[in-house]
């Protein structure tokens, strides 16, 4: 059992649109080659070219198809990875103390040298965030690049998840989601930000923002202006053209 | 931090040294900043300094590192010693490997050379390629455009010289609206995605068109789930809806596109459909001062959209009057199409409403001064901030050309073409038809060929046919079969020689194209043309020489295999002579550079090339000593001379590097690139950056940086002139008269205005009995075969179900796990399905080249990939089914040549579940043996 820190002012998370998200699995792998060559041990996989292959991931994409009431189908993007929830159920389920709540910044994170593989974490996790790695055997999580965040030998522009930094369409976001002044925080404010199941009350850090309303075009008759014809018949339309193009700059011959 | 946690580096060391060069994960060609510990290759992430992808990564991208590192990778060269196919070689040294391959080519050069078909599938560096096919002197040479995306590039060049991708680009910073169909997830990708992140950042609307919503159409406002093949026709009841209402730019439809140019109406006159021309040959207008006739390029010149020119009894209208007799038609109006698009008339109305409604009332002004190629000064830049984005979903069809040019010509009459907000060129372009090379196909034993063997053809003088009419390209490229096919027909090399139509060959050298697999159609027929042997017992294609990084399933079918290297191992120049890097604000190309050296007897295929021209005595490749000129791609990117001034590289030119553009030989220029983090950008100036083609400001620009050698304005194409040429020869007139059995067929489809008609398929396989259209899509994150089958990517693509819509799924009483056979005119497979509802409800689709030969690629024979997956291949001939003409009609655009992967019709039904997908064909032999179990990468301490 161990205790989680009081709740820090600073809270470093992720910031997720769900409008943006194309699916395309840049951070997926992004994550997997900063993370197999930094942090602890690498993500290994196994029968990685035979039947069945099956390697440590910290952030994956899964994609749902939604039917609306009415309308057509849509398919959303739902990338995920551990949320750093503030009352983490990971941590305190732990019997070693191995999973820990940083008391700065509030990032979750394993120490891979008290971790003795129970995966009582995993089990405790309602989010299935993390995975134990088969080849070392210890606890793997996104550690929101604590080893990048703060690394002060890369570029100032550089320090932030390898994730945020890849994704191409921009829709991964990092930052404080303890100031409300931040960027993050303003976005999930005007965006209409959610936690990906409250019910579980583990009060995650990072948020999602949901997808904007899709196939909402206004229904022609609003539009049917725009589409007015100039005249009924071609010879009309010819007329019409000389009297547009007579309208126009330098139209008057 | 409180004492009881535990103390981190938070600084620790990233990597000893960064060496910036350009990914290849894909075509997409982002900069990508390689990570180095101990010498080897850590960690990939892009490049933020880098014009393509500003520092992002695709999943591809950042899985380089396993394709590097690839168990698949060839080791050495080998000599086939079994029979072709079964996978038997011996590995042999690089000197007995070139003896060999010009024991086979020499021979050929000297006698005939049109014996040798070099083509270079997923190539590059074909300005290279292309340059050594010259020199060799064989007509036939192409790369794999013919089977990917020339219906875009071709309609685009001709149309407006210029098409997506590498030639132009959404406004991205200005446009309110982007409207894209077809997009394959895959082209152009990472700055595809950059920019729907923009656009959806300022709130503008992205209208996705496609039968699949999936990916970018996932995320589009709008999802338009039309079906297969009707892009045309929807497009031209946009035209139709938009003309009719008047919602189109007359100002820059007379003064920037032919829409003004006088057509000769006479039809009496050899010169009927043409246009009315000066004695100096230039398209005529009737100026707006005066009333008269005067050329379309005339300083001051105001032509007239709507004058008429009248001369011995005949009245000759320009073309705007011929777009408005066909597109007003009722033919086109949304309650005639909606239905064969598998949309509403009131939806179709929408969406041209909405286009009108940004267009015109959302217009942008920018107070940017420039002056047009008349003379005529302009004091501000007007833009229709509607853009649109394209790709093979319209292209891959055999109504293709035609539909790409009806895009192009709705985004025309917008006034949305290098306009702000709209679609932008990327220099070297826009650049015009006229302004490419013709074709070339002049064949001289033991000497180059006459010319480039690709280019734009005018007419029916143009044509690479013999006296009688006859293709002289073993690929029939730029015959009456398919006039404009501008990247060539890959897709048919093999079929054709094969059955020595038109001629047999001696020897088939490839590159980096994988067709005894994903790259042909006919899969299971193509391994068998390849295997085939005559009554004497030879091989029916002698000799194939093959060339690739990975045991392929290609590998197999070669007689003798060039390793090639992998990406981060060898020398590239992505040229402005070739497929650029460029953004519409800057000109750019780039290098890659050996970021490691090969720890296996391996070479980049281009050095090999370098050698073979050199032991060959090739113009160009030996000096005049008869030694060789070039001692590996490094020294030939350097020192070529293409035109005075011009070579691969555009940056850092002349002796001491300061020179862009035009310059002399820099020998220290591919340290320059390494220095400047493997690229070059010239900004493109600020008055210059729109109106590119009518611009004096970006003409002057472009001559300067060596793109053209004199100032080329010109007017889009909206009426095709070279389009009215074939079909006018179709019509009798001229010495150059297609085959009888090809007139029809040209009279209906090389209009010189954009048309519609049905899919060829539709035509020649019972739309009833096969009533499902058929199609796949590449996943962003896995590019097909053009590496290796890689570790990290495979777990995310590693089985490709075929996807089904509802309305099929509940009539067939699918459920999940199940099987189904699927069958097409030209055969049938087996293959698990899964439930989209997001999915047009007569289209079924799946992941393209997921599925992998047993034996290939270094993966175990029970992969996923090799006992799940499939290819649609399988289901797709190079010919139509026989119709009863007696004639087999070639399943391809009958302009271009393109493939028509997409036009498939099928039937599905359940099936037992079979031990795994059919038709299940034997493992092949792997030179390379098998990958490791397990992973545990890690290259610091």
């Amino acid at each position: 059992m161990t205790q989680l820190p009081p709740p820090s002012a600073k809270k470093l998370g992720l910031v997720i649109d769900l409008d943006t998200c194309v699916g395309c699995h840049a951070c997926v792998v992004s994550c997997k080659g900063w993370n197999t060559e930094n942090y602890g041990a690498p993500l290994s996989d196994q029968d990685a070219y035979g039947a069945n292959p099956s390697g440590t991931f910290l952030n994956r994409v899964h994609s749902y198809e939604v039917q609306p009431a009415q309308g057509e189908a849509q398919l959303i993007h739902f990338p995920k990875s551990c949320l750093h929830c503030e009352d983490a159920p990971c941590v305190t389920v732990c019997p070693t103390g191995a999973s820990y709540k940083r008391a700065d910044d509030g990032i979750v994170l394993v120490n891979e040298s008290d971790c003795i593989g129970c995966g009582l974490c995993a089990w405790a996790c309602p989010y299935g965030a993390r995975e134990l790695d088969a080849k070392e055997g210890v606890m793997k999580k996104c550690t929101l690049c604590v080893d990048r965040i703060y690394n002060e030998n890369l570029p100032e522009e550089d320090r932030q998840p390898a994730c945020v930094r890849t994704c191409p369409a921009g829709a991964r976001h990092f930052g404080d989601l303890g100031d409300p002044d931040s960027d993050v925080s303003q976005l999930v404010a005007e965006r209409g930000g959610f936690d990906l199941m409250p019910e579980q009350g583990t009060k995650p850090v990072n948020k999602y923002l949901p997808p904007r309303p899709k196939d909402e075009m206004p229904e022609f008759d609003v539009l049917a202006p725009y589409l007015e014809p100039v005249a009924s018949d071609g010879k009309g339309f010819v007329g019409w053209l000389d009297k547009a193009l007579s309208a126009l700059p330098g139209g008057a011959k | 931090m409180s004492l009881d946690q535990p103390q981190l580096d938070l600084s620790p060391k990233v990597s000893d040294e960064v060496r910036k060069t350009t990914c290849y994960m894909c075509a997409c060609r982002c900069g990508i900043n390689v990570h180095m510990k101990d010498g080897k290759v850590a960690y990939i992430e892009g490049n933020k300094d880098h014009p393509v992808n500003q520092g992002v990564l695709c999943a591809k991208g950042s899985a380089g590192i396993m394709q590097h590192n690839a168990p698949s990778r060839l080791r050495a060269p080998l000599k086939r010693v079994g029979e072709r196919g079964s996978g038997e070689f011996e590995e042999i040294s690089w000197d007995e490997a070139l003896e060999l391959a010009v024991s086979w080519l020499k021979p050929i050069r000297e006698t005939a050379p049109e014996k040798l078909a070099f083509f270079t599938g997923r190539d590059q560096s074909q300005s290279f390629t292309g340059l050594w096919a010259q020199s060799y002197g064989t007509p036939n040479f192409a790369a794999h455009g013919g089977f990917c995306s020339v219906n875009m590039a071709a309609a685009g060049i001709y149309t407006m010289g210029g098409a997506f991708w590498e030639f132009g680009q959404p406004d991205w910073d200005r446009t309110k609206m982007l409207m894209i169909f077809g997009v394959a997830e895959d082209h152009d990708s990472n700055p595809i995605k950059m920019g729907i992140g923009k656009i959806k950042k300022r709130g503008a609307k992205l209208i996705g068109v496609n039968p699949i919503r999936t990916g970018y159409n996932a995320v589009a406002d709008e999802w338009v789930g039309i079906t297969p093949g009707t892009d045309g026709l929807f497009i031209l009841s946009l035209i139709h809806c938009l003309m009719k209402a008047g919602k189109i730019d007359l100002d820059y439809l007379a003064r920037f596109t032919n829409a003004s140019v006088l057509i000769n109406e006479d039809p009496g006159s050899e010169q009927y459909g043409l246009f009315i021309r000066d004695e100096n040959g230039q398209p005529q207008v009737i100026d707006r001062r005066t009333g008269e006739l005067a050329a379309w390029n005339g300083q001051g010149v105001e032509p007239d959209l709507s004058a008429t020119y009248r001369n011995a009894g005949v009245t000759h209208r320009p073309v705007f009057h011929l777009m408005a007799d066909r597109y007003l038609s009722d033919e086109y109006a949304p309650e005639n199409v909606a239905e064969t698009c598998g949309l509403t008339p009131e939806r179709i109305r929408a969406i041209a409403a909405e286009l009108a409604r940004v267009a015109f009332d959302e217009a942008i002004e920018l107070d940017r001064a420039w002056t047009d190629f008349r003379g005529k000064k302009h004091d501000k830049m007007i833009g229709r901030p509607v853009s649109f984005h394209a790709m093979r979903g319209i292209s891959a069809h055999s109504n293709g050309f035609q539909t790409c040019r009806a895009l192009h010509t709705l985004q025309i009459i917008l006034g949305s073409v290098e306009t702000p907000g709209g679609m932008r060129f990327k220099p070297p372009y826009p650049k015009p038809a006229t302004a490419h090379p013709k074709p070339h196909g002049k064949v001289t034993p033991g000497a180059a060929l006459d010319g480039p063997h690709l280019g734009y053809t005018h007419g029916p003088e143009d044509l690479i046919i013999d006296n009688e009419g006859n293709p002289k390209r073993i690929d029939k490229a730029y015959s009456w079969d398919n006039p404009m096919s501008a990247h060539g027909l890959m897709h048919m090399v093999i079929s054709n020689a094969y059955a020595g139509d038109p001629y047999k060959i001696e020897t088939l050298f490839m590159y980096m194209a994988n067709m005894s697999w994903n790259s042909s159609m006919n899969t299971s027929g193509v391994m068998k043309m390849l295997t085939d042997k005559d009554e004497s017992g030879e091989y029916v294609i002698p000799r194939i020489i093959y060339s690739d990084a990975y045991s392929s399933e290609m590998v197999a079918y070669a007689d003798l295999i060039l390793p090639d290297t992998t990406y981060l191992e060898r020398h590239d120049c992505i040229s402005l002579l070739d497929r650029p890097i460029c953004e519409a604000d800057g000109v750019a190309d780039a290098i890659r550079w050996p970021v490691v050296e090969p720890d296996r007897n391996v070479r980049g295929f281009q050095s090999v090339l370098c050698d073979l021209g050199a032991r060959l005595g090739m113009p160009g490749f030996v000096n005049e000593d008869g030694s060789a000129k070039y001692k590996d791609y490094a020294d030939y990117i350097t020192n070529h001379i293409r035109r005075p001034g011009v070579g691969p590289l555009a940056g850092f030119r002349g002796e001491d590097g300061q020179k862009s553009g035009r310059g002399e030989v820099n020998p220290n220029q591919i340290q320059a690139y390494i220095d400047n983090g493997g690229f070059w950008i010239e900004h493109v100036p600020e008055n210059a950056a729109y109106y590119k083609p009518f611009s004096n400001e970006y003409q002057d620009w472009a001559v300067e940086m060596g793109f053209y050698d004199a100032v080329q304005p010109y007017i889009f194409q909206l009426y095709v002139e070279p389009l009215r040429k074939f079909q006018l020869a179709a019509e009798g007139v001229g010495q150059r008269q297609p085959p009888e059995h090809l007139r029809e067929r040209i009279k209906t489809t090389m209009d010189p205005l954009p048309i519609w008609y049905l899919p060829f398929e539709d035509g020649h396989v019972d739309p009833v009995e096969y009533p499902i259209h058929a199609l796949t899509q590449r996943p962003m994150a896995m590019y097909h075969s053009w590496g290796t089958q890689n570790a990290w990517l495979r777990q995310i693509h590693g089985h490709n179900p075929l996807y089904v819509p509802t309305k099929i799924w509940e009539a067939n009483g699918f459920k999940d796990g199940d099987w189904a056979k699927v069958t097409s005119a030209h055969g049938s497979i087996v293959v698990p399905v899964a439930h989209q509802a997001s999915l047009n409800s007569s289209t079924i689709w799946t992941w393209n080249a997921i599925g992998k030969r047993k034996g290939a690629w270094a993966l175990d024979e029970n992969a996923p990939e090799a006992t799940k997956g499939f290819l649609l291949n399988h289901l797709i001939h190079e010919l139509l089914p026989p119709k009863g003409d007696g004639l087999r009609w070639a399943n391809s655009d009958p302009i271009t040549g393109q493939a028509a992967w997409f036009d498939l019709r099928v039937k599905i039904e359940k099936s037992d579940v079979p031990n795994e997908a059919q038709p299940a064909l034997p493992p092949i032999k792997s030179p390379v043996g098998k990958g490791p179990k397990e992973l545990g990468w890690k290259v610091g301490q």
